[in-house]
């Protein structure tokens, strides 16, 4: 066995339980797309072409309620914006890389793929054949999430509609979110934003929640400044 | 609105962000202040997403235990706390408002 089909491998391999959480998501974004009035056709091109879930949720509400073209881009910008952080933390074990593996590499630098990852780059460093365990990792949450995508889209309408599966998405960003807060400006950055998001509900087009994002952000790195 | 142009600038800005630092390392540095405000995006943004969608019920304030989704929210947050583990807060947070609701909403 080679080199790099060993590293492709067990980037596969350490990727698979970060997939238990990942399948029911695409899953449900596949019903939740659907229910949001996008067609088949677009809720499975989103999943490819924006490929990040939480964005693509917000992005299904944002249609449904007629949001203007530049709102729903606003909001992807800033829910997005984290993956700026991820491709500093990854730049240093790639910077020897072609661009045409870096831009591969980019592609797939999702939450869960980063997971993987930066541990496996934390442990062995740069090697020779680092890069194809992130792809190994990045290809195979695509895959998955281009198949529960397709499987909620194709389930979508025999799922009651009672059932509140828009609630899948407070949810998941819970169980993101709660082992954050622990430091102080994590905590008043979580605050702050979320007040915000309470007096901001009430505008249009969820822009409450691009101005609470920015809010907390804001307010927490005053409460950084003061340490 | 044509709405796949949408997803093709919001995929490319996407995109954008993830390459921003692979392909621009060597040529500039992240400065520290920019670094410590995006540690605290996903928090900001995580929060300013959850907390309309507990705390209001269509339109106003509500926080009443007749509010189900805050109570399941609230629970999420313990089990997240205890197991860490997403897919267990998912399951029991939807599995308790599927069923508060099918109970005292049917």
């Amino acid at each position: 066995m080679s080199e790099r089909f060993r590293s492709l491998w067990q980037g596969i391999r350490l990727e698979f339980p970060l997939l238990v959480g990942v399948f029911p998501f695409g899953l449900i974004y596949g019903a939740a797309a659907l229910r949001a009035g996008l067609t088949p056709a677009l809720a499975q091109s989103m999943s490819s072409i924006v490929f990040a879930g939480s964005a693509q949720f917000l992005t299904a509400q944002l249609i449904h309620g007629a949001a203007p073209a530049l709102v729903i881009i606003v909001t992807i910008a800033i829910v997005n914006l984290r993956h700026v952080l991820y491709s500093a933390s990854v730049a240093p074990y790639v910077s020897q890389l072609p661009l045409r593996w870096k831009a591969l590499l980019a592609y797939l630098l999702t939450d869960e793929a980063y997971a993987a990852t930066i541990v496996h780059y934390e442990n062995a460093g740069v090697t020779p054949t680092g890069h194809w365990f992130f792809l190994g990792a990045g290809a195979t949450l695509w895959l998955t999430w281009q198949f529960s995508t397709a499987l909620g889209i194709f389930l979508g309408t025999t799922i009651p509609a009672a059932w509140p599966l828009e609630f899948a998405l407070p949810l998941t960003f819970i169980a993101m979110l709660v082992p954050m807060l622990k430091d102080r400006p994590m905590v008043v950055a979580a605050l702050f934003a979320g007040v915000v998001a309470l007096l901001g509900a009430a505008l249009p087009y969820k822009l409450g929640l691009v101005l609470a994002a920015l809010a907390g952000i804001g307010v927490g790195m005053l409460a950084e400044g003061r340490r | 609105m044509n709405i796949l142009l949408v997803f093709i600038v919001g995929g490319l800005l996407t995109f954008a962000m993830r390459f921003s630092f692979i392909y621009l390392l060597g040529r500039i540095a992240l400065p520290d202040s920019v670094s410590r405000m995006l540690r605290l995006v996903p928090a900001a943004v995580l929060s300013a997403i959850v907390a309309p969608e507990l705390l209001l019920h269509s339109g106003s304030f509500d926080l009443s235990p007749g509010n189900t989704r805050l109570l399941a929210g609230l629970l999420a947050v313990l089990v997240a706390w205890w197991t860490k583990n997403t897919l267990v807060t998912i399951l029991v947070g939807f599995g308790f408002l599927l069923a508060a609701q099918l109970l005292f909403y049917p």
